[in-house]
């Protein structure tokens, strides 16, 4: 029991994200009487939030460096209407025009960068003139009217499924058989990060709380993918939120790249006089920053079938607060990927909770705040603790 | 009894797993300055933040009495109503607020929430002519040197009616000359009856200047010596610390001089913004194999930007001059180009541009120098685990893990933290910039071990201290730098503090360049 209490001390940042997210999900199914878990709302509830998720995982990066963009709604806006000048005016193919759309976003990310890595202008303040400039520019774009329909093919992006290879009638087998992977990778990878643990002397968690933790885990996981196996699988938006996860969580724990971005945030004059380039390192999480958000514009237009001038409105808020939920410090040099999906998660399932039980959007976002309040609160509570002990 | 003001009754404070400390008296006498000392880690700081009340009444037990009345202070305000002040090592200043306005703060002279200002400036003008600092109290404090700055903390705890004025090395930051009116303003104070406690890793000043010394070790008290009983000398302090009888402040190396394996030729610099600076003047130096080169000077000669514009032009503009390695010019024009032709550079501020506090030991020894580590730039964690072992055992880190937050390691771990990840990046020619400041007799000596396996093994060492024995001791030749110029050049054998001195002094007084 002792060790328990104190893995749980140790690591309470990382648990109390997740108890965060158990204790929502659990109020909003009891308010909910269950619906929130029903095999088509779960379906909606990750199209509805996929586009936030996505934007979690570029902000994460800007916020570890030590910066902030605030102008990624309205990029997603703007990549929207990009994105529809060329598929519906211009006729021009869908594959090309993602392409293209993605590239706009590049240099939307290079255009920050350079003021904030090269010419040290605060990011707040860049991107905030960012937010202003491309809902202005999606304004001119669209002319203040919406854009639609999109070509049909647009729409995978958003409302497609993985194909169903055994057509099963009922459930969905394809998504039962990945689940299961899943699960099988989840194990390897525990007991084999356990081995490397032991081999080199490391604190090893005792192995009935591995047990324990990996069958929640899996449990929760299978359980997840059959609900969506009785809907129609698995969406395109969750494969596309899942690619992001595992590419990104492998850059940031795996590579020199993460490294250097850790290293930026944690101490910047320390990591300059490490041989780190941070300027370069800062400018290119920018660039990234703006492709993550193309790619959520991309996605929203999709899912919207339109381009709209006010697309993505205030989504870079719910984005920041999902990273800082997920447990980053305004600081810089502290969060994770994974974090980061938790905190997306948490708003995620706030926003279709609340709209199940018809909660109208004033008292939505009033309580999404208190949420963001409280979340960063109890951490910022740990800390203090923790130092003063 | 009644002489007596302040007595700390067995002390004993337990953080999880450790306690820090044990059982600790600590008797100090009205009137007196009483010093204490003892190794990092020893438990000064946590002595000192269980009687100002960081730490409230109730987390730790024993008895702490005050004039003779006990004291239970639940916050840092309660110790400061009675009369106890504590300074820290890192100042509490505000840079952009007047001195005055600093004197005051917190305590402001006010009526009704309205700032007085006519009274504000007087009365710190007063506060200042007894600490004898003769700036205008209108001053911005960023614009006065870290020794005035310290002045003005003093006089910020006499505008609180000081009783026991505690400081927390108060001259590791300081040069000589403030160093010294530092303490004979300590020595003022006692004569108007206040009472000091100097907590100092500065023996010296330690044995000159206090009335009782108080040793702790390991959370424990060793011993209280009164200096007007017995003559304390530097070895007899240091016993009492390391618990053992320390044959050398240095250990004892054959040096095995090679070729010259660096050189710098007609370096100069100018001052990053005010352009027409000249802050390094036509440098010219050498350095060989498995030889260590001091550099010594005051503070403001322009030591440190001189190692920090060879170190990839880290510092300053204009720069011209060029660098030789192995009789091959070479150029180091960003920090990456530096370390990749081997130039390592371990700075003075280990918090501020050694470290990166938020992050582990072994993430931290492996930054500079990821490709050892990495194929792809696909970091292979196993090996950087074996590697940073390695070095955690060649230096004697001392944690439980790899994986601790370098944070809250103590001064003398994360120095050797830096060092390690310096040595890590395989240098020929390794800059050592202060590398002992604030920490302990221990840690210093192992420093000192390892500076001379490092320069055994046939690199080039070049160390920059202000505490002369130091150099004088590690040194196989010393350059002696003013102004931003080289003024002197000494052997091992002709080097004596007095010579160094000389040259220090050079051109007259230094007051530049010195960079924050």
């Amino acid at each position: 029991m002792e060790t328990l209490i104190n893995l749980f001390r140790n690591n309470i940042r990382q648990y109390g994200m997740i108890i965060a997210l158990v204790l929502i999900t659990g109020l909003f199914w009891i308010l909910t009487e269950g619906i929130i878990f029903n095999p088509l709302n779960l379906t909606n509830l990750i199209l509805q939030n996929g586009f936030i998720l996505v934007l979690a995982v570029g902000m994460v990066l800007v916020i570890i460096t030590g910066n902030i963009d605030l102008s990624v709604g309205s990029v997603v806006a703007f990549v929207g209407a990009i994105s529809g000048v060329l598929m519906i005016n211009n006729n021009v193919p869908v594959v090309l025009a993602i392409i293209l759309s993605l590239l706009v976003g590049a240099l939307i990310g290079v255009w920050q960068g350079f003021w904030i890595a090269y010419i040290g202008i605060p990011s707040f303040i860049v991107t905030l003139a960012g937010m202003l400039i491309f809902r202005g520019l999606t304004l001119y774009l669209l002319d203040g009217q919406s854009l639609a329909p999109f070509p049909d093919s647009f729409g995978i992006l958003s409302g497609g499924f993985l194909p169903d290879l055994f057509g099963s009638d009922g459930l969905h087998i394809l998504t039962i058989i990945l689940s299961g992977i899943l699960s099988l990778v989840l194990i390897y990878m525990e007991f084999k990060n356990r081995k490397s643990q032991v081999q080199y002397n490391f604190e090893v968690i005792p192995l009935w709380i591995t047990v324990t933790k990996l069958a929640l885990l899996i449990y929760v996981i299978n359980w997840f993918a059959y609900q969506l196996a009785l809907n129609k699988g698995i969406p395109m938006v969750l494969v596309i939120v899942f690619v992001l996860i595992i590419i990104y969580t492998f850059i940031m724990n795996n590579t020199v790249m993460g490294r250097h971005i850790y290293a930026t945030g944690g101490n910047k004059k320390a990591a300059d006089l490490s041989g780190i380039k941070t300027k370069r390192v800062v400018f290119w999480v920018f660039v990234n920053n703006g492709v993550i958000a193309a790619l959520a514009g991309l996605m929203f237009a999709s899912r919207l079938d339109s381009a709209t001038p006010a697309a993505g409105n205030m989504l870079e808020l719910d984005a920041i607060a999902a990273v800082f939920i997920g447990g980053a410090s305004m600081a810089g040099g502290v969060g994770t990927v994974i974090g980061a999906i938790v905190g997306g998660l948490v708003m995620g399932i706030m926003n279709n909770g609340m709209s199940l039980i018809g909660i109208g959007i004033d008292w939505q976002q009033a309580i999404k705040g208190m949420v963001l309040l409280l979340a960063v609160g109890f951490d910022v509570y740990n800390k203090n603790k923790a130092g003063n002990s | 009894m009644s002489d007596y003001i302040l007595e700390m009754r067995n002390i004993t404070k337990t953080f999880p797993g450790v306690k820090a400390l044990d059982n600790v008296n600590l008797k100090v006498e009205k009137g007196k300055i009483h010093a204490l000392v003892g190794e990092n880690g020893a438990g000064k700081s946590t002595l000192m933040k269980v009687l100002s009340g960081v730490y409230p009444s109730g987390t730790y037990d024993g008895g702490i009495y005050f004039e003779e009345n006990e004291c239970h202070f639940k916050d840092i305000n309660q110790s400061e109503d009675v009369g106890i002040v504590i300074i820290h090592q890192e100042l509490a200043l505000s840079p952009f607020l007047s001195i005055a306005e600093n004197i005051f703060l917190g305590n402001e002279r006010q009526s009704k929430q309205i700032m007085n200002w006519k009274e504000t400036f007087s009365e710190s003008k007063k506060l200042l002519d007894q600490v004898g600092l003769k700036d205008s109290p209108e001053t911005a404090v960023m614009n006065i040197g870290v020794g005035k700055q310290q002045l003005v903390e003093i006089a910020k705890a006499l505008s609180k009616n000081v009783k026991l004025l505690i400081l927390d090395e108060p001259t590791a930051a300081l040069n000589e000359t403030d160093s010294e009116n530092l303490l004979k303003l300590l020595n003022e104070l006692k004569k108007q009856g206040i009472t000091s406690i100097l907590i100092s890793h500065k023996l010296n000043e330690v044995s000159s200047i206090s009335d009782s010394i108080t040793i702790l070790r390991d959370g424990q008290t060793v011993e209280t010596i009164k200096t007007n009983e017995e003559k304390v000398s530097e070895d007899r302090i240091i016993k009492g610390m390391v618990g053992r009888e320390l044959t050398s402040r240095f250990p004892q190396r054959v040096s095995e001089i090679g070729e010259t394996i660096f050189e710098v030729k007609d370096w100069n610099v100018y001052h990053p913004a005010q352009r027409d600076r000249k802050v390094i003047d036509n440098v010219n130096m050498h350095i060989r194999r498995g030889e260590v080169v001091g550099i010594a000077g005051l503070m403001g000669a322009g030591r440190t930007e001189l190692a920090m514009s060879i170190f990839g032009k880290a510092y300053g503009k204009k720069i011209t001059g060029s660098l030789y390695k192995n009789g091959k010019e070479v150029t180091a024009n960003t920090v990456s180009e530096a370390i990749t032709n081997g130039i390592a550079y371990v700075s003075e501020d280990r918090k501020t541009y050694g470290l990166n506090l938020i992050d582990d030991i072994k993430r931290n020894i492996t930054l500079a120098n990821l490709k050892r580590i990495s194929s792809n730039s696909i970091i292979d964690e196993r090996k950087e685990i074996t590697e940073a072992q390695f070095l955690r055992e060649k230096l004697n880190i001392k944690t439980p893990t790899l994986e601790q937050v370098a944070g809250n390691l103590s001064g003398g771990n994360q120095q050797k933290i830096v060092l390690s990840k310096w040595i890590f990046t395989e240098p020929d020619i390794l800059i050592l910039d202060e590398p002992t400041r604030g920490i302990d007799v221990g840690a210093k000596f192992e420093i000192y071990s390892q500076i001379n396996e490092l320069a055994a093994e046939g690199m080039g060492v070049l160390v920059i201290s202000s505490e002369l024995p130091e150099v004088l001791g590690l040194s196989d030749r010393i350059y002696v730098m003013n102004e931003g110029r080289i003024t002197g050049e000494l052997d091992r054998g002709e080097a004596d503090q007095e010579s160094v001195m000389r040259y220090m002094a050079g051109a007259g007084g230094a007051n530049n360049g010195n960079i924050n």
